[in-house]
């Protein structure tokens, strides 16, 4: 067989999206909790080259919408103001990566112009830029979850593969009643015993803690069964017999084994977990309003009309298919590279 | 026989050891069902008091397990505080729309995806295999919700499917073909957003399985012996694949009811999806841990019958654990 070349387009995707929105504040032309009562439900601004009066323009530019009179969400193009798209603008402050004051922007308009890349939600917010902050939420979320997960799954995993006994005979079937429930509706229990009226960083946290410590059970099952064929090796009992510790002989000998085992269940985990969050915030569980997360952007289409007239309001749920599609490639991956290329 | 006699004793165990753990939850909650009515000032404190001690929250926790467990024991798997019912009695008349659903979905999903993968395998590597390769990917890569999401879209845009709800509001005054077309029509969307789903995973398990069962020895001969091929796919190489077939139905069994929550919730299924979410919302406790323990049941009784399915099916297992 084969063997499968290095994801580049998927590393190159992935990492695309996780720099966007890392750099959300600066990618994202506005405020995300910034309303703008006059366009609600305005769709996305167009790029236009060629004006009214058929003239060529180097620099792209929009039109802005004027809403129909009398009518709600009605808009048009005002094509008596071209405004000319900028780089680099002034906007409003944000924190670089949590750390550094700025106020510039990748694109804008001059003010009071607004672009809408993928138009606004009810309250004239903008989509993308909200895209971007809410995918630092919920793709953060998967990924710190899944390391939790990953380092509560280790932990037990090696002490109950190592030390083996009773506590490894306590640990399985405890894991095994985690594995019995119903992962969404554990999640739902875990989630119906906490306080439901929380600020949004305090359920940001919260829902990273569920979601991480209740999928602790098959990573700790997966690195046991790792840990038990690791520890009978030659070198493993050589390194014991010459008086190693038990803390040395882990560290050095057992734990890079479980690596492979790790990484291909972390790219399985994240998706599941970035898709926890976006569940539980669709349903009104997880991270509330005004703070964006995909979760809750797509919770507006819980009403039919505006599932049926304004369909940029899906943009979180089809900028998940590609965040998708790169970790199950990546998770095909790792799994032949990892573990049975060795 | 004693090694189902085993399996079943371990499986009544974590059932038992689940409705510890949802208890042990229910402990660490703040707040309850009655916590709203204290804030109530129409309502007495001594109202409350009595309410909380006919509920039995007054009690200790071993005991309200112990009171819980009784009410099992009665076929009532204790009260909803919300409806003053017992919860088997609610429990019921919302599962049994959740399996109508889910049982058709997951029918439709495996009569799909078994000749599919059957004829992906055979044709490896060809056009139609990987188009259907393409398609799963895609699938796969889309999540249930987004999927259920756009296909309400298009089913409120294109207005061809009732949306919302299993029957039509004059649904009692139709005549039995009325009736039944009624049905499909509500049936088919959130059926189809089900099917979509699993159909991908079923798909790429039965073509994988395949494939290895392909390159059998004896599948080469009975290819040379010149059985045709029709009856060497799924006479011959079929059965040689199901084993993890069987393993994957019985998942697919145990995971019927928490498939589809999130569809019944987008498509207002009168099913166990959107009260679940309700009694959450409400602090419901014991409706919650009836749901939960429920979903448990099947997922113990999937796997516990993947096993006699495996052991019926091959004789290497029925050898070893005789």
């Amino acid at each position: 067989m084969t063997r499968k070349r290095t994801p580049r387009v998927v590393i190159l995707v992935l990492g695309l999206m996780y720099g966007a929105v890392l750099f959300a504040g600066f990618c994202a032309p506005y405020d995300p909790v910034e309303q703008d009562r006059d366009h609600p439900f305005a769709p996305p601004t167009r790029f236009r080259l060629m004006d009214a009066e058929g003239r060529f323009h180097f620099r792209p530019f929009v039109y802005a919408w004027t809403s129909r009179a009398g009518i709600f969400a009605e808009y048009q193009a005002d094509r008596a103001r071209p405004l000319p798209l900028r780089v680099f603008v002034r906007g409003s402050e944000y924190k670089l990566l949590g750390l550094l004051a700025c106020n510039r922007h990748l694109f804008g308009l001059d003010t009071p112009g607004r672009i809408a890349l993928l138009g606004t939600d009810g309250y004239g917010r903008d989509q993308f830029s909200r895209l971007l902050w809410g995918g630092r939420i919920s793709l953060l979320a998967g990924l710190i979850a899944a390391t939790l997960s990953l380092s509560i799954g280790t932990l037990i995993g090696v002490a109950s593969g190592y030390f083996g006994g009773l506590a490894d005979d306590l640990l399985m079937r405890l894991a095994e009643l985690f594995l019995a429930m119903p992962w969404l509706y554990l999640l739902f229990a875990v989630r119906a015993f906490l306080p439901l009226r929380i600020s949004p960083s305090t359920a940001f946290l919260l829902l990273v803690v569920v979601i991480g410590t209740v999928g602790w059970a098959r990573p700790a099952r997966l690195v046991r069964g790792v840990v038990l064929s690791a520890k009978e090796r030659t070198y493993v009992l050589a390194a014991r017999g010459f008086g190693g510790s038990n803390l040395y002989v882990v560290r050095r000998h057992i734990l890079p084994q479980t690596l492979g085992v790790l990484l291909t269940q972390g790219a399985i985990l994240v998706p599941q977990y970035i898709l926890a969050e976006v569940t539980l915030s669709f349903l009104g569980l997880g991270v509330g309003e005004p703070a964006p997360s995909w979760g809750n952007m797509l919770g507006a289409l819980q009403r039919y009309q505006v599932l049926s007239s304004y369909w940029w309001m899906l943009a979180p749920g089809l900028a998940l298919i590609p965040v998708f599609w790169g970790y199950h490639v990546l998770a095909d991956f790792l799994h032949e590279r990892l573990e049975f290329g060795r | 026989m004693a090694y189902f006699a085993r399996r079943l004793l371990h499986s009544m165990l974590v059932l038992v050891g689940v409705s510890l753990l949802s208890f042990l939850f229910l402990e660490l909650a703040p707040g309850e069902f009655f916590s709203d009515m204290r804030l109530n000032p129409q309502i007495s404190p001594q109202t409350v008091a009595a309410l909380r001690s006919q509920y039995g929250l007054d009690q200790s926790l071993p005991i309200r397990y112990g009171c819980w467990l009784r009410s099992v024991a009665r076929g009532e798997w204790g009260y909803s505080f919300a409806y003053n019912l017992p919860v088997a009695q609610l429990i019921w008349a919302r599962a049994r729309n959740t399996l109508g659903l889910t049982v058709v979905a997951a029918l439709l999903a495996w009569f799909g995806a078994i000749p599919l993968g059957v004829f992906a395998a055979e044709r490896r590597g060809r056009w139609g295999d990987r188009i259907a390769a393409a398609g799963s990917s895609a699938l796969l890569a889309t999540p249930g919700l987004v999927l259920a999401l756009a296909l309400l879209a298009f089913a409120i845009r294109s207005g061809s499917f009732p949306v919302g709800g299993m029957v039509s509001l004059d649904y009692a005054g139709l005549g039995a073909g009325g009736k039944i077309r009624d049905l499909v029509a509500h049936f088919s969307l959130p059926v189809l957003a089900l099917v979509l789903a699993a159909l991908p995973v079923f798909f790429r398990h039965v073509r994988a399985g395949m494939l290895e069962a392909l390159a059998l020895p004896s599948i080469q001969a009975a290819r040379g012996h010149g059985i045709p091929r029709r009856r060497i796919l799924f006479r011959y190489a079929l059965p040689a694949a199901a084993n993890p077939l069987i393993s994957l139905l019985g998942l697919s069994i145990a995971t019927l009811l928490s498939s589809s929550l999130l569809v019944e919730v987008i498509m207002s299924w009168p099913g166990l999806g959107p009260m679940l979410l309700e009694a959450i919302l409400a602090r419901d406790l014991y409706l919650v841990i009836g749901a939960v323990m429920l979903s448990t049941i099947f997922l113990v009784a999937g796997n516990l019958m993947a096993d006699v399915l495996l052991y019926w099916s091959d004789p290497r297992i029925r050898r070893k654990t005789a």
